[in-house]
């Protein structure tokens, strides 16, 4: 190092930059432990939050299918069921939960998706080979679709203006949980589903026939009263029937209805006349979406 | 700054040998540094009815490039996924760096790094983002995560695009950020699968100045499949596979030399004497092939003088070369690299045929 006209603080510099190029930077990759399952689970997260905020095009898209069940349909309906609502209690209103758990379900299953899509283009295989615990990527994806379905359904939330639900801080956040609790259950079904589907083509068709009776059959545009014993049984089976209930029964207990009315609009769901308390509801839907990844983690876990 | 010292020292003990070996100690407590990177006894692999690997063994001992050549189809992909821990072998045992890769599949995967043949990239993520992601999966210590990404993204060039989307990267970019990817938790084994398959031949040489300057600097093992015979001579040692099984191992070298002969081609004044004389005072058989005088003999260098010395035709130019990994590879197989990976395709080439005359 002949460097006889620099000063000594810019030899070090230069000393220490040629070591950093010339010299390998030693690293020891530890053996895995919770820490670094931890680290795995939140960076494989923050990627699917990066790629979010990449593709705005996908969260405007993914809004206008609830725009317009609350909009067109609920507008367009409002004057046949205007006589079957008690006063001061809009038709959008009432589909307005069901219109929420909408948006989450339409963005869960396609964040589901992305697992297939990293399959196919190999990205996936980055993931499978690292020295981590299969059961830390699986949660990590789950976490980040849940994350993303519920940041879509935020946004409708913002809407609820257009369907005369009021913004009350406790009612927000209420909704914001069940939302949340939602996500995670939806995308632990879509990984769970992604996991043996190795085909992008199967795993969208598949899910677009899951969908729309998942949704049909929540009670987000009826009331679960009253129904033939067929469709009745069939609704209870449905998972996300356990979150539309709640969810509209917090909005309806923010909307001053008289006693009779709430009984009317937001009935408990019933087991063979059993009414089954939110608290349990929501209960199950956890319950399940915990299930789904248990099997998710499994499926994934096995060695080719 | 701290990192930097540290690699100062690694730089120093670089140097030597010896101390390379106990710079390189693995500090985590996995037990001493192997001597062989790898070993692999008696490897079996069938999928149902096809065996695709066929009882190899073989030893890579540290810091060698090793290389695995052979045909499509031969059992180069296969034998690499079971070194990887991505596939199970039917029969027979590996170890990669020490450990076994069907029990201690964790212990092999922290060790080695991995490119693909297929891109494993997110094209949707930046360079620089792609190394992140690989860096938190494999728990590179927080503070050594910044200095080592800028090292691994420099030697590949590939610093200044660190915050371009990898879509917006060519092919070559790509590769190379493989590469960078694959180093970046310092493995002490890189498997390299094909890695300059579909690249233009300019950003081959560059993948290889790259991996040849990646020899020099880091304390590195690497192991590469290829079946492009000239990409072969940059390897130490050379596996020859074809149907599944090892048919020679040894330095590239030696296996021209098992070959035997170098070719030799003369421009004469006149070549139907120096034919004659060829045979009449040295006993060798020519020809005229490509417009020269031609034919073989071991040695060719030693040769030369005494056929200045000997032929009394006069010499106008000489040219001496040595057997290429394709002779060695044809008199090993009896079949040349590209007549192997053309029977599948003249298979189904001849099937065609067969349906359209039908028609």
């Amino acid at each position: 190092m002949a460097t006889t006209g620099t000063t000594d603080t810019e030899a070090a510099v230069t000393a220490a930059d040629t070591a950093a190029l010339v010299g390998q930077i030693r690293v020891a990759v530890p053996e895995h432990n919770l820490r670094s399952d931890l680290r795995a689970v939140s960076i494989v997260w923050r990627r699917e939050l990066i790629r979010f905020r990449r593709d705005r095009l996908r969260a405007v898209t993914s809004l206008i299918q609830p725009l317009l069940f609350l909009l067109v349909l609920g507008t367009g309906l409002s004057s046949l069921a205007q006589g079957s609502l008690p006063p001061g209690v809009s038709f959008k209103a009432f589909i307005y939960p069901g219109v929420l758990a909408m948006s989450v379900l339409f963005t869960a299953i396609f964040s589901a998706a992305s697992i297939v899509w990293d399959r196919e283009f190999g990205f996936l295989r980055e993931m499978l080979v690292a020295p981590v615990s299969r059961s830390a990527i699986v949660i990590g994806k789950i976490l980040g679709g849940a994350t993303i379905a519920t940041f879509q359904g935020v946004i409708v939330l913002a809407l609820a203006g257009l369907a005369d639900v009021p913004y009350d801080p406790i009612l927000l956040i209420t909704l914001v949980g069940e939302l949340l609790l939602l996500a995670f259950t939806l995308t632990a079904f879509g990984v769970m589903m992604a996991a043996r589907i190795t085909q992008f083509q199967a795993f969208m068709a598949l899910t677009q026939m899951l969908v729309m009776p998942l949704f049909f059959l929540s009670g987000a545009l009826y009331p679960l009263t009253g129904l033939p014993a067929w469709l009745s049984i069939l609704t209870r089976l449905d998972p996300l029937t356990y979150v539309v209930g709640p969810m509209r029964h917090a909005v309806f207990s923010h909307l001053n209805l008289s006693e009779a009315a709430m009984q009317a609009m937001s009935p408990s769901i019933t087991w063979a006349g059993w009414q089954v308390p939110i608290l349990l509801s929501l209960g199950i839907v956890a319950v399940m979406g915990l299930v789904m990844m248990g099997v998710a983690i499994v499926t994934f876990s096995r060695p080719e | 700054m701290a990192v930097h010292g540290r690699g100062a020292t690694g730089d120093g003990a670089g140097a030597v040998d010896g101390d390379r070996d106990a710079a390189g100690a693995d500090p985590a407590g996995n037990g001493q540094r192997p001597e062989k990177a790898i070993t692999v006894a008696a490897l079996t692999k069938n999928y149902g009815e096809i065996e695709a690997v066929r009882g190899i063994d073989f030893e890579v001992p540290v810091g060698e490039t090793f290389g695995f050549l052979g045909p499509n189809g031969a059992g180069k992909s296969t034998t690499i996924k079971i070194l990887c821990t991505l596939a199970r072998p039917t029969t027979g045992s590996a170890r990669v760096a020490g450990h076994d890769v069907t029990t201690e599949r964790d212990a092999v995967r922290r060790n080695i790094g991995l490119v693909f043949q297929d891109t494993t990239l997110d094209n949707y993520l930046s360079g620089a983002q792609n190394l992140r992601f690989h860096a938190d999966l494999y728990g590179v210590p927080s503070a050594a995560v910044g200095p080592r990404m800028r090292q691994v993204m420099e030697m590949v060039g590939l610093w200044d695009r660190r915050d371009s989307l990898v879509m917006t990267y060519s092919g070559g970019m790509r590769r190379r950020l493989e590469i960078a990817r694959g180093l970046l938790h310092a493995p002490r084994v890189l498997f390299l699968d094909e890695p300059t398959v579909g690249l233009d031949p300019q950003t081959r040489t560059s993948i290889w100045e790259y991996i040849n300057e990646l020899k020099s600097r880091e304390d590195i093992t690497i192991f590469l499949t290829t079946h492009y015979m000239d990409e072969a001579e940059h390897c130490d040692r050379i596996a020859i596979i074809d149907h599944g099984k090892i048919v020679a191992i040894d330095t590239p070298e030696a296996l021209k030399a098992s070959v035997g002969k170098d070719r030799v081609q003369i421009h004469t004044a006149d070549d139907a004497a120096a034919i004659a004389e060829l045979g009449r005072e040295f006993g060798i058989e020519a020809g005229i092939h490509e417009g020269a005088v031609t034919f073989s003999v071991p040695a060719g260098e030693e040769f030369v003088p005494r056929l200045f010395a000997g032929l009394s035709v006069p010499i106008k130019a000489v040219s001496v070369s040595r057997p290429s990994l394709d002779d060695v590879f044809m008199s090993y197989t009896g079949n040349t690299i590209r007549d192997a990976e053309a029977t599948g395709a003249d298979a189904m080439r001849q099937m065609v045929a067969h349906f359209r005359g039908r028609r």
